[in-house]
């Protein structure tokens, strides 16, 4: 646990050793500002709930969690730190999970930024805070499974351009199989098991039905399923081709 | 305490097509502070990555201090320090936020960190960059952050993947001052192309060409190789000499065109 906790400490204050940080995290609230009153109409719809911002969250997070998990591991590989990482006694694991749970939190920082609305929204009306606190807990899930994702991808390259783009074709893949545009498409041909399991692989229908207010254990088992899923693979990627 | 510190048998790596290590050989005791010597692509790097684990030997196994590396490479890595070649570190920490780091992977905890990162920034000279940002340095201070980070837990083997490249002249000088220090209790293994050095530092001079010992002697049996009627330059002769013979080799030569 203490050896995670070194390699998180040194990654979560990598990122506010740039100013990229601060950019990133004023960009994120700017576009979730944007999305939510502008084209969401968080006011005009005239219901206390912060279902706009939540409806936005995870094509936000499409293009923001690949631009934090992208330098990853590619970083490490590029300037070669992974040699001295990777020879320090530490095991795989540390090293995977640390920098996973760093980027986490990074990622919850940019997301828990956008309570000021919830206070809003509180203020304004009388939201259904349970709703609310679910659809929280959906979104780091989201953004938990894109960063596992990515961080694999991350893993694959020293080139962190490439690990950006991969990353959010992945991502996309991951959440418009759910997407109802995409769904109807393929009932139209396919046999109903195979809707059903594209929906069941979809981050976003899970992420919907989180937002309905229950943070049902299916739903929680499918996000924690493709974080566990792609730190496994990891560990792997690094262990087969950690000089490469 | 002069027990094998490092045990490499068969040690042997290949790269897809690419033969990068053939069954080397090695022990090293304290005491003792062997330069690897050989061409570029010769297999120097290779081989000290297979010592540290950062790769995993085709074939052949590592022992560092009586701990097989394969078995448990959690206690074998706690023996030795590192400088990969290139000095890798992160550009955007400063010199003593990146010692503490390295001082905290090395279980350090509480007051002993600061105070294992301000000996090692005395031992290796510096104070004067200890607040600047790695980025910002020279490629010789770059260079000591690199060694400071392998010296920091005081391991009994070091392991130093070209420790004074792209110093200056006196740099080297200090470097070499320093590693010979060490190396009176530790065992030492460093790579250069710098013939001198072998001389200045080494108790014993590995020189490896194309991924095979072709020479394991102190520095003087080495010299001894050069032919009499030359007398200035002598290391270099021999050197030329033990690293050119494979190519001469009709076997090898077939071997290495394919
Ligand atoms: N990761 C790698 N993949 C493929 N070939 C490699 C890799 N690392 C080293 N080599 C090859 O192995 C040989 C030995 O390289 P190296 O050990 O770096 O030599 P040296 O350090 O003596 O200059 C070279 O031919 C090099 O191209
Ligand atoms: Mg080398």
């Amino acid at each position: 646990m203490s050896r995670i906790s070194v390699i998180f400490r040194r990654e979560f204050a990598s990122y506010f050793a740039t100013p990229l940080a601060g950019v990133f995290l004023v960009l994120f609230l700017f576009l979730s500002g944007l999305f939510t009153f502008n084209l969401g109409g968080l006011f005009d719809r005239g219901q206390a709930d912060l279902r706009p911002f939540f409806q936005f969250l995870p094509w936000l997070l499409l293009f923001l969690v690949p631009a934090i998990s992208m330098r990853l591991w590619a970083e490490e590989r590029r300037i070669g730190t992974i040699e001295l990482l990777t020879t320090l006694p530490f095991t795989l694991t540390d090293l995977v999970l640390g920098k996973f749970l760093a980027a986490w939190a990074f990622a919850a920082v940019a997301i828990l930024l956008s309570t000021p609305m919830w206070i809003t929204v509180a203020w304004l009306g009388s939201p259904d805070h349970g709703v609310i606190i679910a659809s929280y807990c959906g979104g780091l899930l989201m953004a938990g499974s894109f960063l596992a994702v990515g961080g694999c991808i991350s893993a694959t390259t020293k080139n962190q351009v490439i690990a950006f783009v991969v990353c959010v074709v992945a991502c996309f893949l991951l959440l418009i199989t759910g997407f109802p545009a995409v769904q109807d498409y393929v009932s139209g041909w396919a046999p109903s098991a195979v809707v059903e399991s594209l929906a069941a692989v979809s981050a976003l229908s899970h992420f919907e039905s989180i937002l309905r207010g229950v943070l049902d254990v299916r739903d929680v088992l499918y996000f924690a399923s493709v974080i566990a899923a792609s730190l496994f693979a990891n560990v792997l990627i690094i262990q087969w081709r950690k000089a490469d | 305490m002069n027990h094998e510190l490092i045990t490499a048998r068969g040690l042997d790596k290949r790269f897809g097509s690419i033969h990068a290590v053939r069954g080397i050989n090695l022990d090293v005791r304290a005491g003792e502070v062997v330069g690897f010597l050989g061409p570029n692509g010769a297999g120097k790097s290779t081989t000290m990555r297979m010592l540290t684990g950062f790769l995993d030997p085709t074939a052949g196994t590592v022992v560092l201090d009586g701990i097989n590396l394969a078995d448990h490479p959690m206690l074998a890595k706690r023996r030795f320090g590192y400088l990969p070649e290139g000095a890798p570190a992160y550009p955007d920490m400063r010199v003593d936020e990146f010692l503490s780091f390295i001082a905290r992977a090395r279980s350090f905890t509480g007051r002993d960190i600061k105070q294992r990162v301000d000996a090692v920034i005395e031992r290796v000279h510096l104070s004067s960059v200890r607040l600047q940002t790695i980025e910002t340095l020279s490629k010789g201070f770059k260079r000591r952050v690199g060694l400071a980070q392998a010296l920091i837990h005081d391991p009994p083997i070091l392991i130093l993947d070209e420790p004074t490249d792209g110093l200056d002249p006196n740099q080297k000088h200090e470097v070499r001052e320093l590693i010979r220090h060490l190396g009176s209790e530790r065992a030492v293994v460093l790579s250069t192309h710098i013939l001198e050095e072998v001389e200045a530092v080494c108790t014993r001079a590995v020189l490896i060409n194309s991924g095979s010992i072709v020479f394991d002697g102190t520095p003087a049996e080495m010299d001894a190789k050069a032919p009499r009627h030359i007398d200035r330059n002598r290391l270099d002769s021999v050197f030329r000499s033990l690293t050119t013979v494979d190519t001469a080799d009709p076997h090898t030569r077939k071997a290495t065109s394919r």
